[in-house]
């Protein structure tokens, strides 16, 4: 059974467990194709206006999975650990269903849901059992998932440990995974802050638990994991870079508050915001992002210690 | 000295948060300043530019408490945003120099009151819980009064004969309901407000158009927010409906509502999505003449409730007008649009009879 799974939102940080996981029950994955301007514009046709960028770049990667797979898989997860969801991945099955509902999408799903009790465990195993595999073989296949995923992780947060010792100034980069590594839209400033002379250090890839404990520091009462967890690495990190850039898909919700806070309590950082969307893409971003880079080197000819 | 107690500004129902600060707390309410145009020139200044325009609103609303003198502001929580306004409000007050206590009810669980009671404490370490218990009783029954009658005006102002006599019945209700001391005197002054608005003598026709009104909460309990739509339509001679208020009371039960929608989602998609949709396909069911949708600019829950909406639209061909509101969201645009949709209405049902 071939699966698909669109390279999109929470793919940048699930897709190791996810991809694992089928595979562990003999079923084909495929992938759709990295971001392209063609992949935002067919999502844009799918979406309305006002959807955040992130949403649209879904829907394009959705619709070219379509026809070549049998069957995609889009989870519904309302909850991660300490927080809620942004409501848009709980909206996410029904949205991707009710807008392709012309085309008749076979989908595959699982819901997480943890106030409803509802955890991730169970909800694979019901996915496993709706690929037609058994108990066993399903609980196996999400245990080596599982450790597929927490390799992962770990070599994230070893890289992101690298780039904080890196001899060069750093820029930590808090933004949700599906902005930050997208191929079109948060790739290309990835690879500017590069050819600055920076190093990039991503909040997102940071270890999740020591960041949601470290986020009371900065924030009591943040209903969003992921954007909770961000702010974690602010409070983690902030003392150990030269720079911090929020990015952002337009319009975020929980971003448009967030940032906020980070901004007018994270004082002892320049912070550079970065908002993106489908009609400017990161033309206008590109020219603040290299004169905040500007900044930060004079500032550190200068003598500042940082 | 007591507190001096604000809540921003949120349709009338002032009304019933004055009764239980006064009366249930015994510390003085500031009733915020009606929200004017500066109101929200205040709160877009201050606040974010991408922050949704019920965060504008109440921000700029608490501005104007605080220079009306309140000392404590009291903030709400919710399922969306609205989880996050107490925490970033406060922050932006204080780094604008004001000085107030701030008591967030992010933390509190409304379905369980008990979770009320730490923050009660903070308005008034004194206060007495048969006193709150009594005064929250009869706000609760303010709101289900002005609920009740706010449904009544709009469904029948859009017929009346002589002009003004049901803005008249409703303000004199309000009047009454801010003199009273109790329940009691609330369901007495409900009780007239209702005879006094059936008498009231209307030209109604048998199968007058009927619009109903569906989503975000509070652009849609807003009559500022959402710049009175709906008493303009329905002064167009038309029945409004709309389900969604403070009391909740005509919303069915969630568990319901799943059953109801089950064609067109699988899952609760969030806050209020399920009951916006589950109102549109009520509308669509009954055969109403059109649906209008209202929302703030960038509502992620009610964006993704539009893909659906409009997939009830195409099954039971109902006409959606889509409403997206913010700060620049023009009088003379929203009009046209209004004048357009209600043109279109009356086309489509001469078309079919």
């Amino acid at each position: 059974m071939k699966i698909g799974i669109p390279r999109a939102l929470l793919y940048h940080y699930y897709g190791p467990l996810w991809e694992a996981f089928f595979r562990a029950l003999d079923c084909e994955v495929v992938l759709s194709a990295p971001t392209t301007k063609a992949t935002v514009e067919r999502g844009s046709r799918r979406s309305i206006d006002e959807a955040c960028l992130s949403s649209k770049i879904y829907m394009g990667h959705a619709e070219e999975l379509l026809d070549r797979c049998d069957a995609l898989f889009v989870p519904r997860m309302a909850d991660e650990r300490e927080g809620i969801m942004c409501s848009k991945f709980e909206a996410l099955y029904d949205l991707t269903e009710n807008t392709f509902r012309d085309r008749r999408p076979a989908l595959v799903d699982f819901e997480i849901d943890r106030r409803a009790k509802k955890g991730e465990r169970k909800a694979f195993v019901s996915l496993g059992k709706k690929l037609g595999k058994g108990r066993l073989a399903s609980n196996l296949a999400y245990f080596s998932a599982l450790r597929a995923f927490e390799e992962d992780r770990s070599r994230r947060a070893a890289a992101l440990e690298d780039s904080l010792n890196a001899d060069k100034f750093k820029f930590l980069v808090l933004a949700h995974p599906y902005v930050i590594f997208d191929d079109y839209v948060g790739r290309p400033l990835v690879e500017l802050i590069r050819a600055q002379g920076a190093e990039p250090v991503f909040g997102c890839d940071a270890d999740f638990a020591s960041c949601l404990q470290a986020s009371y520091r900065l924030t009591e009462s943040l209903p969003w994991s992921f954007s909770r967890a961000l702010c974690g690495a602010a409070v983690l990190y902030a003392n150990r870079v030269d720079g911090i850039v929020l990015v952002s898909a337009f319009p975020c919700g929980p971003d448009s508050l967030v940032n906020e806070i980070l901004i007018r309590r994270v004082r002892n950082r320049p912070i550079l915001q970065l908002t993106l969307d489908a009609q400017d893409g990161t033309a206008g971003a590109e020219t603040r992002l290299e004169s905040f880079a500007d900044i930060i080197r004079m500032r550190r000819e200068a003598g500042h210690e940082r | 000295m007591p507190h001096k107690v604000s809540f921003p500004q949120f349709g009338d129902y002032w009304i019933p948060f004055e009764h239980l600060v006064t009366r249930g707390l015994e510390a003085e309410y500031v009733v915020p300043p009606p929200m004017t145009k500066r109101t929200l020139e205040l709160g877009g200044k201050y606040s974010p530019d991408t922050a949704c325009a019920p965060f504008k609103y109440t921000l700029g609303s608490l501005i104007e408490a605080l220079e009306a003198g309140a000392d404590l502001l009291v903030e709400t929580g919710g399922a969306c945003r609205l989880g996050y306004y107490g925490e970033l409000q406060e922050q932006i007050l204080r780094d604008l120099g004001y000085s107030f206590e701030f008591v967030n009810l992010a933390g509190a669980n409304y379905s369980k009151p008990l979770t009320l009671l730490p923050f009660l404490k903070k308005i008034n370490p004194h206060y007495s819980l048969p006193r709150f218990a009594m005064a929250g009783l009869a706000a609760a029954k303010m709101v289900d009064g002005m609920d009740a009658v706010d449904d009544f005006v709009r469904k029948n102002i859009g017929f009346e004969r002589e002009a003004g006599a049901f803005e008249a019945a409703r303000a004199d209700f309000f009047r009454e309901l801010r003199a009273a001391a109790d329940r009691k005197e609330v369901s007495a002054a409900l009780s007239r407000c209702l005879e006094r608005m059936k008498k009231i003598p209307t030209d109604k026709p048998e199968r007058p158009y009927r619009i109903g009104v569906v989503g975000e909460y509070y652009t849609i309990m807003d009559p500022f927010s959402n710049h009175n739509l709906e008493w303009e339509l329905a002064k167009k001679g038309m029945v409004i409906e709309r389900w969604m208020n403070l009391s909740g009371n005509r919303l069915e039960p969630a568990k319901k509502v799943r059953e109801k929608i089950r064609r067109y989602t699988k899952y609760n998609m969030g806050v209020t999505c399920m009951s916006t949709i589950d109102c549109a396909l009520t509308c669509a069911k009954k055969g109403y003449d059109g649906i209008i949708h209202v929302k703030s600019f960038g509502c992620t829950p009610e964006n993704d409730a539009i893909p659906v909406l409009q997939n009830i639209s195409r099954d039971y061909k109902i006409p959606v007008l889509y409403l997206s509101f913010d700060l620049q969201t023009g009088e003379e645009g929203l009009s046209t649009r209004l004048e357009a949709f209600y043109d279109m209405v009356v086309m489509r049902k001469r078309a079919w009879s």
